[in-house]
């Protein structure tokens, strides 16, 4: 079943066996049965609230500590830095394809997806690749290179622990950066015990030494190495690739191919930038202050170099970033993809990531995938924010998200996506508005029907401090969509404007 | 100083005493305040939902409205970041209006701001009092205006006030405008997560300077039957200084005359 599906909330145990469709729903794709599941799910809440504010804590610490008051002024820069570059995409592209080939890395232009795949397939069926092993990437995760590999008979497995956790499980990240933050570590046990025929165990070490076992006997045989980048280096054709666990520099040395999917986002002018997103990435990310391993890898390995690859491959992927070129979107090309912004959201920390129905999820992925997959297959996405600039804070590269939204939610009023209904609604508030005759009216009328209202509600409680007010319990209509959740307040007597016309004679009873 | 008052929609209709609170400290403090009747609203639901064109006339009438006045003080974390953080945006190509736009973003403040950054006061100095055991919620809007913890400056200056900050302070309570009805299930569990924070506190009463948020939390406590009360900081202050009666009944800042019986006409 799916969880798009009329039928009454899913469970997460249902959600995880569907694997990446889970990142792939059908469209137009509505969120309302995943986000019932996950509000009504309080375990997966508070795994999550703890995971991410753990992060969002520990971030704002370093980056006190290490900034102070100068925070705001590095984000500009390295906000300013992949705006540079994005400014002039065709000069960094080309100057990096020369660099990158003068080192004897293989380029490669990918428009869509399947265009990616086809490349990727066509390498590994030139070298008769057998056994793939991969690091961490969105962007696969965006083209769904595994299965695409599956099916020509490359065995590929993933080797950072949660993803390997992942596949293991046919689940599907729903962070970023964390990308099994909603499971726990004894679902983590019944899958190992189930897939890899080992004891139960849910300890956290014992795990990891198992999935550590199991990879080593991969690495050795891998033909196929595939990872994502971080940054591209255009001055020096250099692939950085930041990872905490060694499992990059294990897929990018030991097997005798190395592919590289990138965005064509990704890349920057040189390494003195690098210096400032590297300072930025980690501790925006995890709060520490560089990955365990950075790698920069410039082309094969070399006459008389032991290790490493023989053959290097850049696939620069497309796939509808072009369009968000264009100057008013440009902005939000500058991701890093350090996943700060899921952190600091709470509305992240309510539905997880699977409710976004997407790749990348959280505020940039409320953002960006409407704009890749069409604002009239995610019309909850924009809207499902309470624009409290969380995300914006956090942003190390000053992606000012909540303008963003705003921006496509006005797209959705022009393109009439927004339903007709509503659009008369705030048009004829709007009409209300540019008149002080009409606001008076209308605040009028509000004032009588919600007081009339809290009338028939009121007489709960008779106590405390709630005993002179007058509130609404229960309605219908869209107030009812404010009771159903929490009380509301009837508006006192009198307004200020009133008390203001009268004030002086009539002190402050209103 | 002469200072314009900016009271919009909510706090006008939900939470008057927090309007004429402002208008009392400020009069104490040595201002003299206006209210230019003409004012509606700031625009802000329009132009959060995507109406850009209607926000935009209202962001013109509104800066017509105001043009005169020297500074403007606003209630509401809200209104000004919508006048400060988008109003320059919007009109930035009116070749009319694009400088009014950036001289009205700058006159405009909050009004804890202004008391901290403008005016520069000391409660202590002032000899505000005002006894009971007060937390704090920060609303999402001062992010955009550049403001962390003035509020919290100005109650550690409060007499007997003794403030116990909550967890998760900066989080936001789920209002969000619209969001809170289009989307009420994130809404309220967004919400319940506050008033969790609240109780943990232990504090009887909550101060919370934007209308939209206190009405959602102070909705979600009475509906989890959490026993605070709410008052903005300028109610706060304005009974510290005696300028108004302290009204302990007075949940969400409404008063105990709110209750009463139904006399009044259409405007």
């Amino acid at each position: 079943m799916t969880a798009t599906s009329n039928n009454p909330a899913p469970r997460p145990a249902v959600l995880s066996v569907e694997g990446h469709d889970l990142l792939f729903p059908t469209l137009p794709y509505d969120f309302t049965n995943r986000v019932a599941a996950a509000t009504a799910d309080s375990r997966l809440q508070a795994s999550i609230d703890k995971a991410t504010r753990n992060k969002d804590d520990l971030r704002k610490r370093v980056f006190a500590e290490v900034f102070g008051d100068r925070s705001d002024e590095i984000r500009t820069l390295a906000g300013s830095i992949k705006q540079h570059t994005l400014d002039h995409l065709d000069y960094y592209l080309d100057r990096f394809t020369e660099r990158a080939t003068d080192a004897g890395t293989q380029v490669h232009f990918a428009a869509s997806a399947d265009e990616a795949n086809r490349i990727c397939l066509a390498i590994a069926r030139h070298h008769e690749c057998k056994l793939c092993v991969k690091s961490k990437s969105m962007v696969t995760e965006e083209i769904r290179l595994v299965p695409a590999l599956e099916d020509i008979g490359v065995e590929t497995i993933e080797s950072d622990l949660g993803e390997f956790i992942l596949q293991l499980d046919h689940d599907a990240p729903s962070h970023i950066v964390q990308p099994m933050i909603h499971k726990d570590r004894y679902a983590v046990g019944r899958a190992f015990e189930r897939e890899l025929g080992v004891p139960y165990t849910d300890d956290p070490a014992a795990l990891a030494m198992i999935a550590r076992r199991h990879l080593r006997t991969k690495y050795r045989h891998a033909d196929l190495g595939i990872s994502g980048a971080n940054f591209l280096v255009a001055e020096t054709g250099s692939i950085v690739l930041c990872t905490n666990e060694g499992n990059g520099r294990m897929c990018t040395s030991a097997p005798r191919i190395h592919i590289a999917f990138v965005g064509i986002e990704k890349l920057i002018p040189d390494l003195e930038h690098l210096s400032v997103l590297l300072k930025l990435l980690s501790r925006s990310a995890l709060g520490q202050p560089l990955t365990v391993y950075t790698h920069i890898i410039t082309g094969p390995k070399r006459r008389l170099e032991p290790d490493g690859p023989e053959h290097v491959h850049v696939i620069f992927i497309d796939n509808g970033r072009t369009r968000l070129l264009q100057e008013e979107t440009r902005e939000m090309l500058r991701c890093i993809r350090c996943g700060a912004c899921l952190n600091a959201c709470p509305v992240y920390r309510k539905i997880g990531g699977h409710a976004y129905g997407a790749v990348y999820n959280g505020p940039i992925g409320a953002l960006i995938t409407p704009i890749f997959k069409g604002l009239a297959n995610f019309k909850d996405l924009p809207h499902a924010s309470s624009l409290c600039g969380a995300c914006y804070e956090a942003c190390p590269v000053k992606i000012n998200i909540p303008k963003y939204l705003i921006q496509l939610r006005r797209d959705m009023v022009g393109g009439r996506i927004t339903k007709r209904s509503e659009r008369l609604f705030y048009k004829m508030w709007a009409m209300s508005l540019r008149s002080p005759r009409l606001y008076r009216l209308g605040q009028w009328a509000q004032k009588k029907m919600l007081r009339r209202k809290a009338c028939a509600g009121n007489g709960r409680d008779e106590r405390s401090v709630y005993v002179s007010q007058r509130w609404i319990e229960r309605a219908s209509g869209m107030i009812g969509q404010w009771t159903s959740q929490r009380d509301m307040p009837a508006p006192p007597m009198r307004s200020f404007r009133d008390w203001w016309v009268r004030h002086g004679d009539d002190n402050e009873r209103i | 100083m002469n200072v314009s008052l900016l009271i919009t929609c909510l706090t006008d209709t939900f939470y008057p005493r927090t309007g004429i609170a402002v208008v009392k400290v400020l009069t104490h403090l040595g201002c003299a305040i206006d209210f230019p009747d003409e004012q509606t609203c700031c625009g802000q639901p329009l132009y959060n939902n995507g109406f850009e064109d209607d926000a935009r006339e209202l962001a013109k009438r509104m800066i017509r409205v105001f043009e005169s006045s020297e500074r403007v003080v606003t209630p509401s974390g809200s209104c000004a970041a919508m006048i400060r953080d988008y109003y320059p945006d919007l009109l930035a190509s009116d070749p009319q209006y694009a400088d009014a736009a950036r001289r009205f973003a700058d006159k405009t403040f909050e009004f804890v701001e202004f008391l901290v950054k403008v005016l520069k006061v000391d409660l202590a100095e002032l000899n505000v009092k005002w006894p009971g055991k007060a937390t704090y919620h920060y609303s999402c809007h001062l992010r955009g205006l550049g403001m962390s913890d003035e509020a919290t400056q100005l109650m550690r200056q409060i007499d007997r006030l003794e403030y116990v900050p909550m967890e998760k302070v900066d989080q936001c309570c789920g209002f969000g405008g619209t969001f809170a009805v289009k989307y009420p299930q994130i809404s309220g569990e967004m919400v319940r997560d506050k008033v969790n924070c609240i109780t943990a506190t232990g504090a009887d009463t909550v101060i919370s300077n934007d209308a939209g948020c206190t009405m959602n939390i102070s909705g979600a406590c009475r509906r989890a039957g959490a026993d605070v009360s709410f008052k903005s900081l300028a109610e706060v202050i304005a009974e510290g200084l005696g300028l108004m009666q302290p009204d302990e009944s007075s949940a969400s800042g409404q008063p105990v005359a709110g209750g009463g019986e139904e006399v009044e006409s259409p405007p």
